[in-house]
């Protein structure tokens, strides 16, 4: 298919507005020079002097921390809930909790942020990995809970009784039977979180202590006393970490639906 | 040699393997099941036959333990069955979408109840082969569910339930997914099976050729309620209602009024001013208004009025429905009543004996039909 020259322009504009600013800066990180708006020939020198850094090192390790507890407890969550909403049929209140497992997707972070730290503080505790890990938690669950739920919306519950019948306890199947087969949505789920916990600056900075500092807070304090090509190298490993999450999460969800596409015309055909 | 006719249902002391006393099952405002009493013996290949929505699958469903009864008791060996759970049911099922689990291979499909008993590795090993030589499927034991045909994924759902030797394995439309040659099949297969295996099955299906080709007997249901429970050769000869006899096969439903001069067991009918009277096998009294059934395979049809038949009408052939096997004529009476007559076509197509707007007789005996109440 042809595009028009309307069509054609629309798009290159609407990528350019959406990626110009980010491709200057991966651009930008391999420049020779120290000053960042000059460009002095190409180098991966940032990149070394950034491994040198014991600073930005560790608040990578204690993002990557925050971002493998706080998703992996979100899967959890986030999984329990979309079971009970798609499975548990019609019962009080049910629009009800559903609105709320939902809300944290257009709630403002500042807010979300805010009554969380007011939350810390009123039951005393030490702000730390911890705290963000949980704050975390709060808001990527519904995500994960809104990936997975899709997915047991087109389940066939036949399949589950199809287990009880055979004498699986409920517990055994949903261990044996609805999660393998919900599994690719739930590895998404868990993927589109850590992605989440990793840029998240906001939430981060209002629930953190002094003892742990994310990345993205370490970039932001950072860039206050002046933007380096350290920033900019340091900024571009993270948009490759996250691209990845990101893809290796759709692709996950759509790679079992082809290969079982795929399998099944085979099948046809012999 | 003949064997002995296997009919428990006629044996007054026979302990019934399910007994449903006065079962109901009301979802809100609708009452799927209706004060049901049924009785189902060992080893019998039984038929719920109905159109959707008559109840038919509330009852399995009922019976593996995924729904419980509003009132009313389910025995099975004669223990009430409502307060075990379907995971401890000697129950099995079989599903109208196989519900095969995708992730695992032919052969975990059907060894997943074993391990859920925890039965030896060997044991276990050693059922399942056998439940694949069963079901010929020693071939696929290694494929996944999406790897194989639709007949196949069939046989699979069967063996899977057949796997824990259940005392009663319900089938929900176990072959309404596969088309007709392999369904036909497959019917024989199942009644194969279940000779075999010497296993009570259930069967749940909306299509009356496949309930009178598989079952023992078969029920007929409407609405919550069983219309008739009877062998197949009964429900189709000797329907007891009006509704049966529609529901199962093709039927000229002929409306009319027993007339006072009678012979023993022996009816006239008035069916319309200026007809001439119809005669039937049947002790009614003067006056009653009854419906005469008649199968169209029951009516001859000929150019000439035969002699000393019972019954004999004029009309013209309208259509011909040609189904190779058999053709049916549909043919309009004097006054525009329609009646349908069906031919075997045992001879080849080169010469046929009756064309469209032949004017014929159709004709038949008293014995052909069967009256039935209003």
């Amino acid at each position: 298919m042809r595009l028009s020259w309307f069509n054609t322009i629309s798009l290159t504009l609407g990528f350019a507005f959406l990626y110009l600013p980010m491709v200057i800066l991966v651009i930008y990180s391999f420049n020779e020079s120290k000053l960042v708006t000059v460009w002095a020939g190409f180098s991966t020198k940032w990149y070394g002097e950034l491994l040198k850094n014991e600073e930005f090192l560790d608040a990578a390790w204690v993002t990557i921390r925050v971002a493998a507890m706080s998703s992996t407890l979100a899967t959890v969550l986030g999984t329990l809930a979309a079971y009970v909403l798609v499975r548990a049929g019609r019962f009080a209140g049910r629009t009800l909790f559903s609105g709320m497992i939902y809300a944290p997707l257009v709630m403002p972070e500042v807010i979300t942020g805010l009554s969380l730290l007011l939350l810390f503080i009123g039951l005393d505790i030490d702000r730390g990995v911890m705290t963000i890990v949980l704050a975390h938690t709060t808001f990527s669950m519904c995500y994960v809970s809104v990936v997975v739920s899709s997915r047991l919306a087109s389940f066939d519950t036949s399949l589950e009784e199809a287990a009880l019948d055979l004498g699986a306890s409920p517990f055994t199947a949903f261990f044996l039977v609805t999660l393998p087969i919900i599994a690719p949505a739930v590895i998404a789920g868990w993927l589109l979180a850590f992605t989440l916990s990793l840029d998240d600056l906001v939430i981060a900075s209002f629930t953190t202590g002094p003892s742990a500092t994310t990345l993205p807070i370490k970039i932001f304090s950072a860039v206050r006393l002046g933007v380096s090509p350290e920033i900019n190298a340091l900024s571009t490993l993270m948009i490759v970490v996250v691209t990845v999450g990101v893809i290796v999460a759709s692709l996950v969800t759509k790679r079992a639906a082809v290969a079982r596409a795929r399998e099944e015309l085979a099948v046809e055909r012999s | 040699m003949s064997q002995p006719v296997f009919a428990p249902w006629e044996v007054p002391e026979a302990e019934p393997l399910i007994r449903f006393e006065s079962v109901s099952k009301t979802f809100g405002e609708f009452t799927a099941i209706d004060a049901l009493s049924l009785d189902i013996f060992e080893r019998e290949f039984f038929a719920l036959l109905g159109p959707s929505g008559c109840g038919k699958t509330t009852m399995m469903r009922i019976l593996a333990g995924f729904e419980a009864p509003t009132s009313g008791r389910i025995l099975l060996d004669g223990q009430d069955i409502a307060p075990v759970p379907p995971n401890k049911r000697a129950v099995n099922m079989m599903f109208q979408s196989y519900a095969l689990f995708p992730h695992l291979s032919v052969w975990d499909n059907i060894a997943f109840g074993l391990r859920r008993e925890g039965m030896a590795r060997d044991l276990l090993a050693a059922r399942v082969d056998e439940m694949l030589r069963l079901t010929r499927l020693e071939k696929f034991a290694r494929r996944k569910p999406h790897q194989i045909s639709g007949g196949q994924k069939q046989r699979v759902a069967l063996a899977r339930s057949l796997a824990k030797a259940p005392k009663l394995l319900l089938l929900d439309e176990p072959l309404g997914a596969l088309d007709k040659k392999l369904r036909q099949e497959t019917q024989f297969e199942l009644m194969d099976i279940q000779e075999k295996t010497g296993t009570t099955f259930v069967i749940v299906t909306h299509d009356q050729e496949e309930a009178m080709t598989v079952a023992s007997r078969v029920a007929v249901m409407d609405e919550g309620k069983l219309i008739q429970v009877d062998t197949p050769d009964r429900i189709y000869e000797a329907p007891n209602s009006v509704y049966v006899a529609d529901f199962i096969g093709n039927v000229n439903i002929i409306q009319c009024v027993v007339s006072p001069d009678d012979e023993d067991s022996r009816v006239r009918l008035e069916w319309g001013d200026g007809r001439t009277p119809l005669w039937a096998q049947g002790e009614f009294g003067a006056g009653r208004r009854l419906s005469l059934a008649i199968r169209p395979e029951k009516i001859q049809v000929s150019r000439r009025k035969p002699d000393g038949v019972a019954n004999a009408v004029y009309g013209e052939i309208v259509d011909i429905a040609y189904l190779g096997n058999i053709s049916t004529f549909h043919v309009r009476l004097r006054d525009g009543k329609m009646l349908k007559a069906q031919i075997a076509n045992t001879r080849r197509i080169s010469r046929r004996s009756f064309s469209w707007e032949d004017h014929v007789w159709l004709s038949w005996s008293d014995t052909a039909g069967i009256l039935l109440e209003r």
